[in-house]
């Protein structure tokens, strides 16, 4: 998530507070993300740094009390990073994938008991997002889009690991069968009478 | 109070070499007011599951109670009456009777369980309204979106005093803002008191219910605990 390109779009809407910042970005992203005070003046100092916003009121003053204005630059920034695809080319190392993988090659490992604790987790996980879409998100357009995208990324990897149970099940299956399969025939051996 | 409970219902079709466990040893009770999910791959037995918790199939072993009642001692016509009165069906192709409109679709069962024509279309027309179908109630099927066609279903399965309402995959062919508000409309009746049991493939259909039961190979292998409020998912007071 970037803090710096929210900021800006908060901006591109008009002049704002530091503190307004914070609570604007809060109430628009449903407050799923979090932000700290801290976290909004280093943006904003980073961003007057690069000439991308610009302030008013005292140098000294409180940096509450600092107004912040998005310039030119700003706007170009903003309009460019809203179209850039963010890189997903390399996949991330997820600890989940790796867990079912491992239990899938350790011997005396349940793969498929394993598959299932993650998966209950996370269906615990989607009701409980979905009990607050069912509660909040016709009244707030930018809480549903959140709530959404983490139901679509938690859905995504229930389905993957429907899809790992499969995998794991035929390839014990396939393994049972060749432990049954007969051992292959030796080649006779060639018998020369006299 | 329970509405539905299976008691260790095994389910076998074929013989000999043939022979397929459909279900084995399955146990699960449904409450009224609970919507219960039952999320399996296909081929886990789910369909099954639902068939003979809506007494269209029998067990091969174990018991079904439908309202405290057990279904295996019941007479063909108990169960019949059974079935019309007080469970509701909604199947992911809707099911609906293209030569009737939506209102007949809806008070069908009403009147098949011998209520006369006009209360009958009255109450049908009542649930139509209440799933924000009122002005549609005269189309037929073939004119009504996929959407409107799900919600005809849903009122047709809850219409009257139906006490259990039983769907296989009933978002199965809609987009996804559809099948959400099909998965809306199933907990409003639930909430208004039926017990509900939807069986899907889907997690974030399955993600609707109270309780999300897994099924695999026939067997129940785990469920979801109890959900805690929303507010658990919230930014923590900083």
């Amino acid at each position: 998530m970037s803090i710096r390109h929210a900021l800006l779009a908060l901006l591109s809407e008009g002049p704002k507070y530091g503190l307004q910042l914070r609570q604007e970005f809060e109430a628009r992203t449903g407050e799923v993300w979090p932000l700290n005070v801290g976290q909004v003046y280093t943006t904003l100092q980073r961003l007057e740094r690069d000439s991308l916003v610009e302030s008013d009121g005292a140098e000294d003053g409180p940096q509450t009390q600092k107004g912040f204005r998005i310039t030119g630059d700003g706007e170009a920034e903003l309009a460019a990073w809203l179209l850039t695809p963010p890189d997903l080319s390399s996949p991330p190392r997820d600890e989940l994938v790796i867990k079912v993988l491992i239990a899938a090659q350790l011997p005396g490992v349940d793969a498929r008991q394993v598959a299932q604790a993650h998966r209950r987790y996370l269906v615990q996980l989607m009701q409980e997002w979905t009990r607050l879409k069912e509660y909040a998100a016709d009244r707030d357009l930018g809480f549903g889009l959140a709530v959404d995208a983490e139901l679509f990324r938690l859905d995504a990897v229930v389905r993957w690991l429907d899809a790992a149970d499969g995998r794991i099940k035929r390839a014990s299956l396939e393994r049972l069968d060749a432990d049954r399969a007969p051992l292959p025939k030796l080649p006779r051996k060639a018998v020369v009478r006299p | 109070m329970t509405v539905l409970e299976l008691r260790e219902v095994s389910k076998v079709y074929g013989d000999g070499p043939a022979e397929v466990h459909a279900l084995a040893d399955v146990s699960m009770t449904v409450d009224d007011g609970e919507l219960v999910a039952v999320m399996g791959p296909s081929g886990s037995g789910k369909s099954t599951l639902l068939t003979i918790a809506g007494t269209l199939e029998e067990p091969t072993r174990g018991q079904v109670l439908v309202g405290g009642a057990a279904v295996s001692g019941m007479s063909r016509n108990d169960r019949a009456r059974l079935r019309r009165r007080s469970i509701g069906y909604v199947f992911q192709d809707f099911n609906l009777l293209a030569g009737l409109t939506a209102a007949e679709n809806v008070s069908l069962p009403l009147e098949l369980d011998g209520m006369p024509g006009k209360p009958a279309r009255a109450a049908g027309l009542r649930a139509l309204e209440e799933l924000g179908l009122g002005e549609r109630a005269a189309s037929f099927p073939d004119e009504l979106s996929g959407g409107e066609r799900q919600r005809v279903a849903i009122a047709r399965a809850v219409v009257g005093e139906r006490r259990l309402l039983l769907a296989d995959e009933p978002s199965g062919a809609l987009d996804s803002a559809n099948g959400e508000a099909v998965m809306r409309l199933i907990r409003a009746a639930c909430h208004s008191g039926v017990g509900g049991v939807v069986v899907t493939h889907d997690a974030q259909l399955a993600s609707w219910a109270d309780r999300v039961v897994f099924l695999r190979d026939g067997r129940v292998v785990d469920q979801t605990a109890p959900i805690p409020g929303p507010e658990s998912l919230l930014a923590p007071e900083r």
